[in-house]
């Protein structure tokens, strides 16, 4: 009940932030020049002005900008996120249909980085300056300075054009007919490269973080007291200090869920995944308004349960915040 | 290797991909896996003329006519056709026996249907050529007769049918809003290929039509188009054999010259060549220093578009010498053009006597330029223009906008003084080529004369070969005219491109039209 009700507090608070966005994004698309009926134009090669204008009518585009963007919110005070002009689609459906893609890149992406990062950086701290040290922060450094696309592409041309071994893109192989267990084993393996390619840039954040964390919690005055009481150095780091030098790899989660939803055009792109990200490029290119203020509203309320989620789990690792409060 | 081998070797080379083709049998099954680029909104062609509408909708939906192997018209919903002397009346008569997808039959009656409320009221450029159709009679359920209030040329008609002659279906049509039916993203039509499944950035799947009128064909089981955006992941997923053919110019240029070198692909304009377009430059008439024939002139020569050619394209353009490209058999006009060769001296003097002295920093004036965002060429060639005219002291300062962006602010805003895109030539100059000229275009018009030039002379000449029924008189109106507007300049066409294909070579009978990855597929097979 408690949770349920700092919930909905947390909802609440967020909601001027939230509005103030989606204001924002309206103004902001009506500073590019063009609207949705030019880009259908640029789409089709050519059409007659007279056609132009009967879709600006349709599209309701002909209707000042302070009208739409009134229309806009008074509609999603009843939930309703408007029609999508590219899909002739209601915004919720397109969003819904690119939900699960994204979701599962998400959270595969950032359990590969946070499980790996973490399990580095404790290897990292525990040899620190000795070879492994030195050998897994090069390799963070590397993953951390190159470019997403590139190494997507230098995956898909290792793995998929030369090795044959796992598939160059899409969500699943289309030409054949899978169900069941052979249909998830099918998405797992479309998803291996894209996990990866998404999950190497945070491994080395949460890698770093995991190593500096470590490094100062073990010169902390109770972990002198637990090697003093005569506990072994793996008991020491389990028990004592990994507790404690999970919270700032636990602030980052919250703060990355975002970047990670945006970070993922390219990475879509490049696999052909059909996530949000691409879906929010589109829109903008085709000045599809009504889509694109629906994938902020839908991004923005992911981010913020993330956050939720995340200040839950602070509580449960560090008694104290809550206490606190 | 000796001589003789190096010649035999040779010969088998030159033996058109065609002839061994033929010799095999068609092999019946298999997936066609295509690289689908840019989604549409829609994928119904009689609705939205576009190679990336015809790529997908062109499988499904058939066209009264299409082309033939040497580009002429043949039919495929319409069996013969006749045409009154006056250019008044043409009349169909239509394939008996063919069915939709969803077993009703195809009727003169869908014609007229299509005819009236799709080409005329809704198709983009549909609505220019059948402005002036009055009516569509159908005396009985397989003949269609077009009746024009203006007299049609024969060869305009049928040379725009296969792109602008697509049929759909009254009965799902005829209820509700036609652009809102949902059978524009899952088409019925009549065509080798039944719509499956369509999954919006992923895929769409069409299977095979039992019931297709052509006896035993198609030979393909599924067709299925893969939605990759990333150009290079396009060019791997080919040489990962997940994708099959690339149509339409979607690979990266460095891609499409490494995958030629690759024996598993042929990287070709075959089946491309009623797809031709040239590369503009456009002059707002609104900026002074423009207005002045001797700039325009002088930006021409001050171009070297051979070298530009030579070094960035490579051998999928070639020069161009006006707004009607050497493809078009019909109307390519003979004798010599005015052209612009690349002479810097000659620019140098001919700025100079415009008045255009050079200033501070050896700057005579400063420029606009708007390139178009699609194509890589047009990125190239804008950075080239930028470079070349530095040379003759005219500073370009390069603007680079999204589609909806360069649509809105150079044809509705006319806020610029260069832009460059491409010229489509769709089979015949009345489509889509002399709109680009013809003065009273309502603003906004994209790729139309929005230059704010003006002569009626060249009007006169346009809506003469507009309703020239005779074929040898038209095909001099449009050399009068290429003449005209080589001489004043009002748009530059320097380059000449055919869209180039990537195809597995396991894939056969591809490419055997001129317009091959809009048709039907109806042919085309894959070896094992």
């Amino acid at each position: 009940m408690r949770v349920l009700r700092l919930a909905l507090w947390r909802l609440a608070a967020s909601l001027p932030t939230l509005v103030l966005i989606l204001v924002g994004m309206f103004l902001l698309l009506q500073l590019a020049p063009g609207d949705t009926v030019d880009a259908l134009m640029a789409q089709m090669g050519g059409g007659d002005a007279a056609i132009a204008e009967e879709l600006r009518r349709f599209y309701g585009l002909d209707l000042g900008i302070a009208a739409r963007l009134g229309q806009y919110l008074l509609r999603l005070v009843t939930l309703d996120l408007g029609f999508s002009a590219i899909y002739g689609k209601p915004v919720a459906t397109v969003i819904l249909e690119r939900l699960p893609a994204t979701i599962l890149l998400m959270v595969s992406a950032l359990s590969f980085a946070f499980s790996f990062g973490m399990v580095l950086g404790v290897l990292a701290a525990r040899r620190v300056n000795r070879w492994p040290d030195t050998l897994i922060s090069t390799l963070g450094l590397i993953f951390y300075a190159t470019p997403s696309f590139w190494f997507g592409l230098m995956a898909i041309v290792l793995f998929s054009v030369h090795l044959q071994w796992l598939p160059a893109g899409g969500f699943s192989d289309i030409t054949r007919d899978l169900t069941g267990i052979a249909a998830m084993l099918d998405i797992a393996r479309h998803l291996v490269l894209p996990t990866l390619t998404l999950g190497l840039i945070f491994l080395a954040i949460y890698l770093r973080i995991m190593r500096a964390s470590m490094l100062e919690v073990l010169s902390l005055d109770f972990v002198r007291t637990a090697r003093a009481k005569g506990l072994t150095e793996t008991r020491v780091v389990a028990r004592h200090v990994l507790r404690n030098a999970m919270l700032p790899m636990i602030t980052l989660i919250g703060l990355q869920a975002g970047t990670m939803l945006g970070g993922s055009v390219v990475v879509e792109s490049v696999f052909a995944l059909p996530g949000l990200g691409r879906l929010a490029y589109e829109s903008v290119v085709q000045r599809d308004l009504n889509t694109l203020l629906g994938i902020v509203f839908v991004s923005a309320l992911l981010v913020i349960a993330i956050n939720f989620l995340v200040d839950i789990l602070y509580a449960r690792l560090d008694p104290r915040i809550s206490a606190e409060n | 290797m000796n001589r003789r081998e190096t010649l035999l070797l040779g010969a088998a080379a030159m033996l058109p991909a065609q002839a061994l083709a033929q010799a095999e049998t068609p092999r019946r099954g298999g997936v066609l896996t295509v690289h689908f680029a840019t989604e549409q909104r829609i994928l119904n062609p009689s609705l939205q003329a576009s190679t990336g509408v015809y790529i997908v909708g062109g499988k499904m939906q058939e066209a009264l006519l299409d082309l033939d192997a040497q580009g002429n018209p043949v039919g495929v919903l319409a069996e013969r056709w006749e045409s009154a002397p006056d250019g008044l009346t043409h009349t169909f008569h239509l394939r008996r026996g063919v069915q939709w997808h969803d077993g009703r039959p195809f009727t003169s009656a869908d014609v007229q249907f299509t005819a009236m409320a799709m080409w005329k009221q809704i198709l983009n450029y549909g609505t220019t050529l059948q402005q002036f159709l009055e009516a569509v009679d159908t005396p009985d359920a397989h003949t269609a007769v077009f009746r024009y209030s203006r007299p049609m040329p024969q060869g305009l008609l049928l040379r725009a049918m296969p792109d602008l002659g697509y049929i759909s279906p009254k009965h799902i049509f005829e209820t509700g809003d036609i652009r809102q039916n949902p059978a524009n993203t899952a088409p019925i039509g009549t065509g080798p290929f039944r719509f499956v499944q369509y999954e919006r950035g992923q895929f769409i799947i069409a299977e095979r039509n039992p019931n297709y009128w052509r006896p035993n064909l198609p030979y393909l089981d599924r067709v299925v188009w893969r939605v990759i955006t990333d150009r290079a992941a396009a060019a791997a997923q080919m040489e990962a054999g997940q994708v099959l053919f690339s149509p339409y110019s979607s690979l990266a240029i460095a891609d499409l010259q490494r995958l030629g070198r690759d024996p598993r692909f042929e990287v070709t304009t075959r089946g491309n060549e009623g797809n031709a377009r040239t590369n503009t430059l456009e002059f707002n008439f609104r900026t002074a220093q423009l207005a002045d024939i001797r700039v325009r002139r002088a930006i021409a020569h001050a171009l070297n578009v051979p070298f530009f050619i030579e070094n960035f394209l490579g051998p999928f353009a070639r020069p161009g010498t006006g707004p009607i490209p050497s493809v078009s058999t019909d109307h390519y006009p003979t004798g010599d053009m005015p052209q612009y060769r690349f002479d810097a001296a000659l620019a140098n003097r001919l700025l100079d006597e415009a008045g255009h002295r050079r200033g501070a920093g050896g700057v005579r004036f400063s420029l606009r330029l708007h390139p178009a965002p699609w194509g890589e060429d047009i990125a190239l060639w804008s950075t080239f223009i930028q470079q070349s005219l530095s040379q003759v002291g005219i500073r370009v300062e390069i603007v680079r906008l999204d589609a909806a962006g360069f649509l809105r602010t150079v044809y509705n805003d006319h806020a610029f003084d260069l832009a460059t895109g491409w010229h489509q030539y769709r089979s015949d100059p009345a489509v889509s080529t002399t709109v680009w000229y013809r003065s009273g275009s309502p603003r906004g018009a994209p790729w139309t004369n929005q230059f704010g030039w003006v002569d009626p002379r060249i009007d006169g000449i346009i809506d003469n070969a507009a309703t020239e029924v005779d074929p040898a008189r038209r095909r001099a109106l449009y050399a009068e005219f290429v003449r005209a507007v080589q001489t004043e300049l009002p748009i530059w066409m320097p380059i000449e491109q055919i869209f180039v294909s990537v195809f597995n070579r396991r894939l056969r009978n591809a490419g055997n039209n001129p317009r091959w990855a809009s048709s039907s597929w109806h042919d085309t097979w894959l070896a094992s």
